[in-house]
């Protein structure tokens, strides 16, 4: 829509000439220049400049839904209004049925903890019929550290589907759904993901799965603020892919030490120190999320892997519907399973606080 | 804006635009040699544009109040159409507090942004005695790190907006612009069922006769009355907000805009960070303007960053110091041990205080410690 020509909407002729005359041509450039700088540029008035605008901002802005009827339109073309069960009672209770579609999860934890694990287990899932729990369709896996094991996959699978995976055909189908692929560089990966835009619907495409973001983040050279500058466009494309396609995106993460660039505080609080509370996470923690707070701001739901004196637990630490909730968990030849699906509520950042 | 009621070609009125005069009474003191020059036009065609703008000027009927400058409204006005506002409650009675009662219409929340007029001055040239002048418009900013509770926060205010006036809401429509997709249309629901249980809890209360007092507003009404909308790129922003105009037209009782979140969009795609101020600032002017017109408020909810200050890292606003400047009122929202506290950073009409307040299954309430209390900095 951004990129909508000019000339494609039918303004008075003189006007439109003007734009083409001084090359603005796609509804981007006419809305980028503020009204003055219009006016200036085409030598016109503030009244053919607003009425232009009007007119070009009319054809680009969005419809509006009202919440009610997106309700029903999720209700009524998604599976399970738009959540994918995970299989962890506990978890899908929280997140009011699973992982949400269109907007992307995330698994954050240190090495070990059972991030691949998961996702294994997830891919497996969707590939499955709807009668089974699954999303009936195909699987994109982008393995960034070479983690995948088909034959791990195959075991999980014939623990926890016995009367599919026992059949060869059957096991090859789903197997089949999974695509894996391996970028080496950003730059490939970039380019895959441009791919897989393209391709998505038509494929059957009904998950994404990157593991791990931070990997390839960190193996550009590039630091500071180029890095956030790639990164941002990635977190965008990503987004916008989740969105327009409507399906479920799992991206896992790393961990990092706490440095002492990570600011916690604003410039207030610093100034004020009476009343306020010293945070014993940070002197607990020490392990933050890789990737900084623009990508934390960026995914929708936050699921935290850590082990605590010997126990694993997932906790939802950001999620729109789910309350700050802990499972213990262990890591079985079946997949991930959850010790108790009564959660644990957390009080206060310390759901965000990563142990291990 | 006067000017382009006179009947002078465009581009003498694209020149008087440029030079800064946009109203007919800055053309009242200025001689024709001081407006050629300004202009770069010829004397004679400098003294043409004074003769027609003296025309004009002198057919219009001036009215009292303004005869001084075009569009100013006095302080006692202003008093008393402050005072004779709505408020929509954020359903936590210590936010609502420190707030002065909830959040006025007629006011844009935005956290991070200081003088008006500076913006207005610097931006658009325009003279303070404009219609924009009104010192009454405000912008809210609300800010926070992420799960802070921001979309919560939003979600809160898009439903609360709906309370019926019997209750001491105001009954009008919301509009909400996710440019992130945090929105989620089950927690809406949650959130407006949980509102009507509170309603009918305080219709039996205060009615205090037996029988069944049942709201007969229904959670669906209530999603009903939130226009969606979902914004894909900065372009479908602005356009958005242009857009706005017509429809606010046509959808009168919308009273609150909440725009989630309003920094997401800008953060990338921009190499010139000049024009990025210039484009927000603009942007902003837009909400300002609706906000005025149609009467109603506009909360924008903001990203944070780090930022280096003082030999450390600190947390602050994203999109750069200009736009924290923008905004008249800013809300922080941050963490106070194991509490979630909001913070009022910046208001010219309201103290400096925090309250506590937490996410519950029900929405936003006040927060259950004990010790709870406000604390006026």
């Amino acid at each position: 829509m951004a990129n909508k020509l000019i000339s494609e909407i039918r303004l008075p002729k003189s006007i439109a000439n003007v734009f083409s005359a001084r090359n603005i041509s796609t509804a981007k450039d006419a809305l980028s220049l503020t009204e003055f700088e219009l006016m200036e540029l085409l030598d016109v008035g503030l009244t053919e400049v607003r009425s232009a605008l009007s007119q070009i901002s009319e054809i680009v802005a969005p419809p509006y839904q009202t919440a009610l009827s997106l309700m029903e339109q999720r209700f009524q073309n998604e599976h399970l209004g738009g959540h994918f069960p995970t299989g962890l009672k506990g978890l899908d209770a929280a997140l009011c049925g699973g992982i949400p579609f269109g907007v992307l999860t995330e698994l954050v934890g240190p090495a070990g903890i059972g991030k691949t694990q998961f996702c294994l287990k997830l891919s497996l899932l969707a590939s499955l019929p709807t009668n089974y729990g699954g999303l009936d369709g195909r699987v994109i896996y982008i393995d960034v550290e070479s983690k995948f094991s088909s034959r791990r996959l195959l075991e999980i699978g014939l623990r926890s589907f016995p009367e599919i995976f026992q059949m060869k055909e059957m096991a090859q189908e789903m197997a089949g759904r999974i695509l894996v692929l391996r970028p080496t560089s950003l730059a490939e990966f970039t380019q895959s993901l441009e791919q897989i835009k393209v391709s998505l619907l038509q494929n059957q495409v009904k998950m994404l799965v990157i593991d791990s973001m931070a990997a390839l983040v960190s193996g550009e050279h590039e630091q500071g603020a180029r890095r956030q500058q790639t990164l941002s466009w990635h977190i965008s494309f990503i987004k916008s892919l989740a969105e327009f396609s409507r399906i479920p995106v799992v991206v896992t993460n790393q961990v990092r030490s706490r440095n002492h660039d990570d600011a916690s505080r604003y410039s207030f609080q610093v100034q004020s120190r009476d009343g306020a509370i010293e945070t014993p996470m940070q002197y607990d923690s020490h392990l933050v999320a890789a990737l900084g707070i623009q990508w934390a701001h960026a995914v929708t739901t936050r699921l935290v892997l850590e082990a605590k004196s010997g126990e694993r637990f997932i906790k939802v630490a950001k999620s729109p519907i789910s309350p700050p909730l802990a499972f213990p968990f262990h890591i079985t030849s079946s997949g991930i399973s959850l010790l108790s699906d009564d959660g644990k509520e957390v009080m206060g950042p310390e759901i965000n606080a990563i142990h291990c | 804006m006067e000017i382009w009621r006179l009947p002078i070609s465009a581009s003498q009125r694209g020149k008087l635009i440029s030079a800064g005069y946009t109203s007919l009474s800055s053309l009242s003191s200025i001689s024709s040699s001081d407006l050629a020059r300004e202009l770069k036009v010829s004397e004679s065609e400098a003294m043409n544009i004074l003769k027609v703008a003296s025309h004009s000027r002198g057919s219009e009927t001036s009215n009292a109040s303004c005869s001084i400058v075009e569009g100013a409204q006095t302080a006692w006005d202003m008093l008393h159409d402050e005072e004779s506002l709505m408020h929509i409650t954020t359903s936590s009675a210590d936010l609502d507090n420190i707030l002065g009662g909830g959040i006025h219409c007629k006011e844009v929340t935005e956290i991070g942004w200081s003088s008006l007029s500076l913006i207005v001055n610097s931006v658009l040239k325009y003279k303070l005695t404009t219609a924009f002048g009104s010192e009454s418009i405000i912008f809210m900013l609300i800010g926070g790190v992420p799960g802070i509770g921001k979309t919560q926060l939003g979600i809160q205010i898009a439903v609360n907006v709906q309370i019926p006036n019997d209750f001491g809401g105001l009954g009008g429509k919301a509009i909400y612009i996710d440019t992130e997709g945090s929105f989620m249309v089950e927690r809406a629901f949650q959130i407006a069922e949980a509102c009507i249980e509170d309603m009918s809890e305080y219709n039996r209360f205060l009615r205090k006769d037996f029988q069944e007092c049942k709201i007969k507003m229904l959670p669906q009404d209530i999603l009903e009355n939130i226009f969606y909308f979902r914004i894909c790129s900065y372009t479908e922003q602005i356009a958005l907000i242009n857009y706005l105009d017509k429809f606010l037209s046509e959808h009168k009782d919308v009273k609150v805009i909440v725009v989630d979140s309003v920094t997401f969009h800008f953060r990338q795609d921009f190499d010139d960070m000049a024009h990025r101020t210039r484009v927000l600032s603009g942007m902003a002017l837009k909400l300002m303007n609706l906000a005025k017109r149609f009467s109603l408020a506009v909360v924008l909810l903001n990203q944070v960053t780090t930022k280096h200050t003082e030999a450390s890292f600190q947390l602050a606003f994203a999109l750069g110091d200009s736009w924290s400047h923008t905004c008249t009122n800013r809300i922080v929202l941050y963490w106070n041990g194991n509490e979630r506290y909001a913070y009022i950073d910046k208001s010219p009409s309201l103290r400096s205080a925090s309250a506590a307040y937490s996410v519950t299954a029900r929405g936003i309430r006040n927060s259950s410690s004990s010790c709870k209390r406000i604390k006026m900095m």
